[in-house]
């Protein structure tokens, strides 16, 4: 039998017996429904966690420092320094790095310890310089006032915490101007390092010392050396635009522990003196140019980090970024959607018996047709598809119910969960998400585990003795 | 070549037995006969002597336990299930006491079941099942279901049925047990007129004689299984 002829011939037989197929086709749908629900809570629950990981910055950087031989914690220098086999970590390089392909934005980490003025009251807290990038991260989703409004505004954004310490009403304080007092780092001229090594004094203790090391020392060694800065204080003004719930991003590379974030930008030309200026004085540039202790690299998507990170380590640099954290948070959610998966599924294997009932079911009320369409000419194959094509259409007609169902489900799940955060004056999320593959999976899904059921309804409907089957009643 | 003979139908000492508990039911018994081309069959026995038994052999319904029986110049004994539900689809139309319409369909849907079954092209179909329902006079009950037609009618139904693949063998069980003198009468003209306009060779199982008399070329007696006897109507 043709199958368009098959399809007409089982729903038809289908519709004759509509309340019981009805019943056995939502069993199915609730089965298919409850995978649904489940996969969509795993998938929802996964996308929600790869957006905030996203939007924290961690899975999309590179963290660059300098060469590792000479970096790490107790580890010795193994090999002599020279101008060829370390490449500082300088300008030069950052702009370097930038022209690499998928790079977004290079930017040193800027955190300093800072005085900050409001209403004639100082507060001691740390500051933070924010890439332009981090305005489309979701880190800064649902925060009162404004993101900065250009990259290099005289603005600021304050953490709630801080906020509360300025006013009690942190709301107020959108608008308002905060005085930042600092230390600015003013490299000091080569001469003057050079002339104070050089000094008579200087020349005379090594002339002096028993030490052969001592007269190893080339004269101008001391040249090598960082010529040093000093530190002058300033105070800038900046206006406040928003207000974060949240510490954005708290940990390694992120923004964490600064409690007033300003535009990248500025917070460079800041040249605030950090906690790590003492490191680059003992390793700097003899000609006093600045290099970074750390560079942030953000690349387009994650896919991208590896090849970004092999280009960036072939320059000489070392690299850490967290994809292998990815991956194994992709891992463990690839368990926890397949348990999902077993326990949505166990609702389908019940369903599927009661695919089964109605079939042998029909077997029985149905023996005396049977053998009427044998008589005409059916095959044992034209019986067999028959009731396959039934089982077949019970299937497709609850998966497509049932995915409708699970993603309602899933819908009363997040609207259930948005209603308990808005309770807690929390922002609202997605847990749960149906994308296109798992409906197309679960209703193929449904349509395979129906013509299982039927297997062994329909090759008992085959061999069904055509004789008998007319003689029944 | 049986065919090239002139049969339609022959059997060579079929047998079909039963083991129904500890014995041995014959229901038929090393039967031979021929039937030739075009020729109308009554086949006479009382209950139980193995008519029934013998149309279902015929019909491929059924296989022999021993022996052979040809449809034409095919051995039914050694078909493949397969081969046997072609024989019923094309060569062969089937009709039965009980009528055996299925109840759900209208007249013109259980008219179309069998071109269903045997892969008729659609385009083709309608023609042929108005063409078997015109032959039987059923036109005015084209989208009438069988409860809503007399027992004469839900007969005529089924012999538009048995004929819309057009075979070359009808077979009859008891078509006019179910009904009234007249009625079967009409039925018995029917099955006639399809005799002697399309060619169609028939057998019929039948228990009424005069009826088998009035209307069939040739009889054959059956009794527990066997041919009794075999001749020329009167």
């Amino acid at each position: 039998m043709k199958v368009r002829d098959l399809t007409e011939l089982a729903a038809r037989n289908l519709r004759e017996a509509l309340v019981r197929n009805s019943l056995t086709t939502l069993g199915i749908a609730v089965g298919v429904a409850s995978l649904v629900a489940m996969l969509s809570l795993g998938v929802g629950l996964q996308e929600l966690a790869n957006k905030r990981l996203s939007s924290s910055g961690l899975f999309d950087a590179i963290f660059v420092g300098p060469h590792i031989n000479d970096r790490g914690f107790g580890r010795q220098r193994t090999t002599p320094v020279s101008e060829t086999e370390e490449r500082p970590l300088d300008e030069s390089a950052r702009a370097q790095i930038a022209k690499m392909p998928n790079v977004q934005e290079v930017y040193p980490e800027i955190r300093f310890n800072t005085e900050i003025l409001y209403d004639g009251n100082p507060y001691m807290t740390m500051v933070a310089g924010i890439p332009d990038s981090a305005r489309n991260g979701g880190a800064f989703d649902g925060m009162q006032g404004s993101f900065f409004s250009s990259p290099s505004a005289g603005e600021a954004i304050l953490q709630i915490e801080f906020a509360r310490q300025l006013s009690d009403k942190p709301a107020s304080l959108i608008g308002k101007e905060i005085t930042l007092r600092y230390a600015e780092r003013q490299s000091l001229p080569p001469d003057a390092t050079s002339t104070n090594s050089k000094s008579p004094a200087a020349k005379s203790a090594a002339s002096n010392s028993a030490d052969p090391k001592a007269d190893a020392n080339p004269p101008d060694a001391a040249s090598d050396l960082s010529p040093g800065f000093s530190v002058i204080p300033r105070q800038e003004k900046l206006r406040i635009v928003g207000i974060v719930e949240t510490e954005p991003a708290a940990g390694f590379g992120g923004f964490g522990r600064g409690r007033v974030l300003i535009p990248e930008i500025p917070a460079e030309k800041l040249s605030a003196a950090q906690q790590n200026d003492l490191r680059e004085i003992l390793r700097g540039r003899p000609n006093g140019e600045h290099t970074f202790a750390s560079l942030t690299v953000r690349v387009k998507k994650p896919a991208d980090v590896a090849a970004a990170e092999d280009a960036i380590k072939a320059m000489g640099f070392s690299t850490f970024s967290l994809l292998d954290a990815t991956k194994n948070l992709r891992l463990v959610f690839a368990v926890f959607d397949a348990l999902l998966g077993v326990f949505g599924s166990l609702a389908l294997i019940v369903a599927s018996l009661g695919i089964i009932n109605t079939l042998v079911m029909a077997i029985l009320e149905r023996r005396r047709e049977i053998g009427i369409l044998k008589a005409l000419g059916a095959s044992d194959r034209d019986v067999r598809s028959l009731f396959f094509a039934e089982a077949g259409v019970m299937g497709l007609l609850g998966g497509i119910l049932g995915v409708l169902i699970g993603w309602l489900i899933g819908a009363g799940m997040t609207f259930g969960t948005n209603v308990y955060l808005a309770r807690q004056d929390l922002p609202a999320i997605q847990i749960s998400s149906v994308p296109w593959w798992m409906v197309a999976g679960a209703i193929a899904f449904s349509i395979v585990v129906s013509l299982a059921a039927g297997l062994y309804p329909a090759s008992r409907a085959a061999r069904l003795n055509p004789v008998e089957a007319l003689r029944y009643e | 070549m049986n065919s090239q003979n002139g049969l339609a139908i022959r059997t060579d000492a079929v047998s079909r037995h039963y083991q129904m508990g500890a014995a041995l039911v014959r229901a038929v018994d090393a039967v031979s006969l021929e039937i030739r081309k075009t020729e109308f069959v009554a086949l006479l026995g009382s209950s139980g002597s193995g008519k029934s038994t013998l149309l279902n052999l015929m019909a491929g319904l059924d296989r022999p336990t021993s022996g052979a029986i040809f449809a034409h110049d095919r051995n039914l004994a050694t078909m493949t299930p397969d081969e046997l539900a072609q024989h019923r689809g094309h060569t062969i139309g089937i009709v039965f006491q009980a009528f055996n319409l299925l109840p759900r369909m209208t007249l013109e849907e259980n008219v179309e079941l069998p071109l269903r079954l045997a892969e008729i092209d659609r385009s083709e179909r309608a023609t042929r099942v108005r063409e078997a329902i015109g032959r039987v006079h059923l036109e005015a009950r084209l989208t009438h279901r069988p409860a809503e037609m007399s027992g004469g009618e839900q007969q005529r139904a089924a012999l538009a049925r048995a004929l819309v693949n057009r075979p070359t063998i009808l077979l009859a069980d008891e078509p006019t047990g179910n009904l009234d003198s007249a009625t079967g009468d009409e039925i018995m003209l029917l099955l006639r007129e399809i005799n002697e306009s399309l060619g169609v060779t028939i057998v019929m199982v039948t228990h009424e004689r005069p009826r088998a008399e009035r209307f069939a070329h040739r009889l054959l007696q059956m009794k527990d299984g066997k041919l009794i006897a075999d001749g020329a109507a009167a």
